[in-house]
């Protein structure tokens, strides 16, 4: 499992927590987050993520 | 022409290209250009990151990237809003005047220094850009140290937790009663307060730093309190506000107020100059400034498209505050400062609530403008956002 963080403003996606509250299943790989989900905190599409492995 | 390269000023040259990948962008920055996220400057200590580990994309990468003309390290000494022209300096070199066709000011907002007495003021430091942070981590050293911080506001307090996981002692001096005064009901206000000083922070409500002066006993600096107290510190930290850097376009007659004026297009007094950031007072949020990341992300989409042609009023929908204070995640969606109303707290659920509380806004009319959610209960950020009226 991974984490990943947003390079925009820091919010950190762990693939092993998930999002549970934006519908998205703790264990869920980044690559299998919705294109449509965006950062909670900064509002950035997934596909302008631009994702560092931490 | 765009004047910053922080978040808003980068952020625009991606949505414009986005849009166009033709039109020549001039990016002109007194830094280094280099791409990093401000709200990390807060939590580097306990991620055991430097600042310079902070830097997600080198300034070089972003402008090869972006297809941008960065001009770092260059102070733009004046703009001449009837030539259309910028002035600017490059570090050691002679001032260069250039047109624009557009000009975009994302110039940012600098820490607020309040007068104070004492042989060692000039000490204090603030951190609102990298290399603050680096002068800042260089300066205090490992810990343990002794930090005292002025203010117990949003900054304030993530600082102050930051600064406590790295095993630093922290005092958090402020005038009002509790942290966070002017953004959460007393409720959550006391939650904070309680989680911060069982990681062991000593408050300072009701009082305000008078002096700082060299220390004489085992500690470099004694600070001296409103309230008499006198206390030893390593180092003091200000955090006390943000002030839009409108000095440019004020002398340059663009109309400013507390940040750089704009309407609902983003654009400034001047035809052709727009500005959005921290330095901008935005039509679309009643004439306020926004210092938090999320307002640039929404203004920069619709600045971009402007600016390709297709006019676009820039509508900004909820956009809750993530408050990065691992003692106590916060969410706070602040209603508007001039909005009556009364905080209600929710009836926390047993099933669901580890710890922490749901608070929310509603106004006369019995409307929900606005919603305070902390700990555990941040998960139903969703669920407060969609019951909370524009």
């Amino acid at each position: 499992m991974k984490t990943y963080i947003c390079i925009v403003c820091g919010f950190v996606y762990d693939e092993a927590a998930g999002r549970p509250e934006d519908g998205i299943a703790a264990g869920t790989q980044w690559a299998d987050v919705p294109e449509t989900w965006a950062c909670p905190d900064c509002g950035v599409a997934k596909a302008d993520f631009e994702v560092v492995v931490v | 022409m765009i004047v910053g390269a922080g978040l808003a000023g980068w952020t625009t040259a991606r949505e414009f290209r986005k849009l166009d990948a033709s039109t020549p962008i001039v990016l002109v920055t007194s830094d280094s250009g280099d791409f990093y996220a401000k709200p990390t400057l807060s939590n580097a200590c306990a991620q055991k990151r430097s600042a310079e580990q902070l830097v997600t994309t080198p300034a070089a990468k972003m402008a090869e990237t972006l297809n941008v003309t960065l001009q770092s390290r260059s102070l733009v000494s004046a703009i001449d809003i009837q030539a259309k022209t910028l002035t600017f300096t490059a570090a050691g070199g002679a001032p260069r005047t250039q047109p624009y066709g557009q000009l975009v000011l994302a110039t940012g907002a600098h820490p607020i220094r309040l007068p104070l007495q004492g042989d060692a003021s000039a000490d204090v430091q603030s951190i609102n850009q990298l290399t603050d942070l680096a002068h800042f981590q260089r300066t205090l050293g490992a810990a343990p140290k002794t930090v005292l911080i002025m203010g117990a506001g949003l900054i304030g307090c993530e600082f102050a937790n930051d600064l406590l996981l790295g095993g630093y002692h922290v005092h958090v001096v402020d005038p009002t009663e509790r942290p966070l005064a002017a953004l959460l009901p007393a409720a959550a206000s006391e939650q904070l307060r309680t989680a911060l000083q069982a990681l062991g922070v000593v408050w300072h409500f009701g009082a305000t730093v008078q002096a700082v002066n060299r220390g004489t006993g085992k500690s470099p600096l004694a600070v001296t309190l409103s309230n008499g107290d006198t206390l030893g510190a390593d180092m003091v930290l200000s955090a006390v506000g943000l002030r839009a850097d409108i000095a440019l376009a004020s002398a340059a007659g663009i109309a400013c107020e507390r940040g750089v004026a704009v309407n609902e297009q983003l654009q400034t007094s001047a035809p052709h100059v727009f500005a959005l950031g921290d330095c901008a007072q935005y039509a679309s949020a009643g004439a306020r400034t926004l210092p938090y990341v999320m307002p640039i992300m929404n203004a920069a989409r619709a600045l971009a498209a402007t600016l390709t042609g297709s006019p676009t009023a820039l509508v900004f929908p909820l956009m809750p505050v993530s408050i990065k204070t691992p003692a106590l995640p916060t969410v706070v969606a602040a209603p508007h400062p001039a909005q009556a109303g009364t905080w209600v707290a929710d009836a926390p659920d047993p099933e669901t609530a580890h710890g922490g509380g749901a608070w929310r806004f509603m106004d006369p009319q019995g409307q929900q403008r606005g919603f305070v959610l902390t700990g555990g209960q941040t998960s139903r950020r969703m669920e407060l956002a969609k019951a909370t009226a524009p």
